[in-house]
C-alpha cells in the first residue's frame, strides 16, 4: 500500500502535528496492494519540499508566467490576480522564480 | 498388491498432461528448448477443446510473464513454463511475480545459460534466480514433475504462502525421456486443488485496487519484510499440503528424499535426475559393506535448513554435488546453503563440493562412485580437500 494511504497524521495537546505514526509490515496489505481507488488525493506530494516560494506582492505584475510554468499546478488565482501557492502540492522546484520576469518570487529554505 | 496403470510419457508431456488437468484460466507462454515440447502439447489440448484455457501466444519470455502477471492480477489461476535464456529473459518481471504476491506456477526445464550457447541440462537457469523470490522444486523423474506442478498449484495458492512456485526437471534427461507414470483421475486432480480464489482481482469493479504502485523508503522495507515472512512461513505450511497430498492420492512429499541415509557415515547431496544415478552407486557401495546414502533435496526455496541439518549433521563427511557454477569462488549454491545450514549444528560433517555436468556433461555411476570413495577416506582419515572439484571436465 502506497503510503499516504496508510499515514494517520497523528495531533499532539496542543493541536501541533505530531510525526506521523505509519503501519509495520504485519498490518499492511499484501506485496504493495491498494486496496481501495482514489487515494492519490491524500498524497500531498508537497511534504517533498525543502524549498519554499516567497512572492513580495508589491512587486508582482500577476502576468501569470509562473501559472503557465508550474508543474505541479500549484499557482493559487483569483480574478485574474495570482494569489499564493498551494503548498499541499508545491514541490518547492523553484521554477516558478527562475521564469518571474520582475523577480518577485524568492525561494528560501523551509523550517520543519 | 494395487495394479498401477504407467503410462509411458515424456518429462514435458507430463508437465503439459498436469497443465491440462489443472486447467489453468490463462497460460502466456513462449517456447524454447527443452520446454517446446510442455507448449506445444499444452497448445494442442488448447486446438482440441480439451481445457478451456486462454493461451496467450507472446512475443517473447518478457511478454510471457507480464502476461501472466496481469492475468494473475486480474484473479485468473495462471502458468506459464520456460527454460534458460527464456528465464534470463523474464527475469525483471519474475521477480516482480513473486513481490506482488501472484502465485504464478512455472514448470522450467533446467537448461545452460549462455555463453557459448548450449540446450543441454544444467541448473544455472534456475539457480540464478534462487534469490527471486519464487518457491523452488526440484524433479529428479517424470513422475515427481507430475506430481509436483499439482503440489505447487496448492502451495502457491495457499492464502498464507501466495507465492510463485518454480517446477524444475532437467533438460532432454527427463524433458525428453519417456517413463511409466502413474497419472491420477482428472476429477481427483481437480478436487485437490479447488477452486481458485484470488485475494483480488483488477476486474472487479466494485472494488477497485491497485497493483504494484510506487513504494519508497517509507514501505518497500515492511514489503519485503512481509516476502521474507511469507517464505520462512511456508516451510510450516507445506508439509500440511504434504499431507493433504498423501491423504487424496496416496503419494507422500517432504522437503527431500533420503535415500539409505539413516546410518550411513557419509552421503552425497544432489538435485533432480543426479539423485536417481546416485541412488545406483549407494546400492553397489552398500553391497560391498559401506555405510553411504543419498540426501536429494526437493525443496531448494525455501531451503528446509533444519530438516536438511538434522539429517546431514550427525555424517562424517558428505560431498554436495552441484549441476551449476556460481562464479562466486566459495563453491556452487546448494554447496553454501547446505554448509550454512550446517553451520549451528553442534556436529558438522566435513562436507565437499564438486561441480559437474554443466551444459549437459553426462555423470555416470562411476563418477559418483568415485566420489563416494574420497569420502570414505575423508571419513576415515579426517583429512578434507577444501578444494572446490570438478567432476568429468577434461583438464
Amino acid at each position: 500500500m502506497k503510503a499516504s494511504t496508510q499515514k494517520k497524521v497523528n495531533k499532539d495537546s496542543k493541536g501541533k502535528q505530531a510525526s506521523p505514526q505509519k503501519k509495520g509490515w504485519k498490518s499492511i496489505p499484501m506485496g504493495g496492494l491498494i486496496e481501495r481507488g482514489g487515494t492519490a488525493k491524500e498524497y500531498k506530494t508537497g511534504e517533498w519540499r525543502t524549498f519554499i516560494p516567497v512572492r513580495d506582492e508589491a512587486k508582482c505584475i500577476n502576468c501569470m508566467i509562473c501559472w503557465v510554468y508550474c508543474p505541479d499546478s500549484s499557482i493559487k488565482t483569483q480574478d485574474g490576480k495570482m494569489t499564493g501557492f498551494d503548498m499541499d502540492y508545491c514541490k518547492g522546484c523553484g521554477i516558478c522564480a527562475s521564469v518571474c520576469p520582475v523577480k518577485c518570487i524568492k525561494m528560501e529554505k523551509e523550517e520543519k | 498388491m494395487k495394479k498401477t496403470k504407467l503410462i509411458p510419457m515424456m518429462g514435458d508431456q507430463v508437465a503439459a498432461y498436469a497443465m491440462r488437468q489443472v486447467e489453468p484460466d490463462v497460460v502466456a507462454a513462449y517456447p524454447i528448448t527443452p520446454q517446446t515440447e510442455i507448449v506445444m502439447s499444452f497448445s494442442q489440448y488448447v486446438a482440441d477443446g480439451k481445457v478451456k484455457t486462454e493461451l496467450i501466444p507472446v512475443e517473447s519470455e518478457h511478454s510471457a510473464m507480464s502476461a501472466c502477471v496481469g492475468a494473475a492480477a486480474a484473479g485468473a489461476r495462471t502458468m506459464t513454463a520456460t527454460s534458460a535464456n527464456g528465464l534470463a529473459l523474464m527475469w525483471e518481471i519474475v521477480y516482480i511475480a513473486a513481490s506482488t504476491r501472484l502465485p504464478i506456477v512455472m514448470p522450467v526445464v533446467n537448461r545452460a545459460l549462455s555463453a557459448p550457447i548450449n540446450i543441454h541440462c544444467d541448473h544455472s537457469d534456475t539457480m540464478g534466480a534462487r534469490d527471486s523470490g519464487w518457491i523452488q522444486i526440484y524433479c529428479e523423474n517424470g513422475q515427481e514433475v507430475y506430481e509436483s506442478i499439482i503440489l505447487a498449484v496448492k502451495i502457491a495458492e495457499h492464502k498464507d504462502i501466495q507465492l510463485p512456485v518454480m517446477v524444475c526437471q532437467d533438460g532432454f534427461i527427463t524433458s525428453h525421456a519417456v517413463e511409466g507414470i502413474e497419472l491420477f483421475d482428472d476429477k481427483v486432480v481437480k478436487g485437490f486443488i479447488g477452486e481458485y480464489k484470488p485475494r483480488f482481482s483488477l476486474l472487479d469493479v466494485d472494488h477497485p485496487v491497485t497493483v504494484g504502485p510506487l513504494d519508497l523508503q517509507d514501505f518497500y522495507f515492511e514489503h519485503k519484510r512481509q516476502q521474507s515472512e511469507a517464505m520462512d512461513n511456508s516451510i510450516k505450511i507445506i508439509p500440511k499440503v504434504f499431507k493433504e497430498f498423501a491423504d487424496t492420492f496416496g503419494k507422500r512429499h517432504d522437503f527431500s528424499e533420503t535415500y539409505r541415509l539413516e546410518d550411513a557415515e557419509v552421503a552425497i547431496c544432489a538435485l533432480s535426475s543426479t539423485a536417481g544415478t546416485a541412488k545406483i552407486a549407494v546400492d553397489k557401495l552398500r553391497e560391498e559393506g559401506h555405510k553411504v546414502g543419498l540426501m536429494k533435496p526437493r525443496f531448494f526455496r525455501p531451503f528446509p535448513r533444519e530438516h536438511i541439518a538434522k539429517r546431514l549433521s550427525p555424517l562424517k563427511a558428505i560431498a554436495v554435488l552441484d549441476r551449476s557454477e556460481s562464479f562466486s569462488g566459495n563453491g556452487g549454491p546448494l554447496f553454501t546453503e547446505i554448509k550454512a545450514a550446517l553451520y549451528p549444528e553442534r556436529h558438522r560433517p566435513a562436507v565437499l563440493n564438486y561441480i559437474y555436468g554443466l551444459g549437459g556433461r553426462d555423470i555416470f555411476a562411476e563418477d559418483i562412485e568415485s566420489v563416494f570413495r574420497t569420502l570414505l577416506d575423508v571419513a576415515k582419515t579426517g583429512a578434507t580437500d577444501e578444494r572446490i572439484q570438478f567432476i568429468g571436465v577434461r583438464e
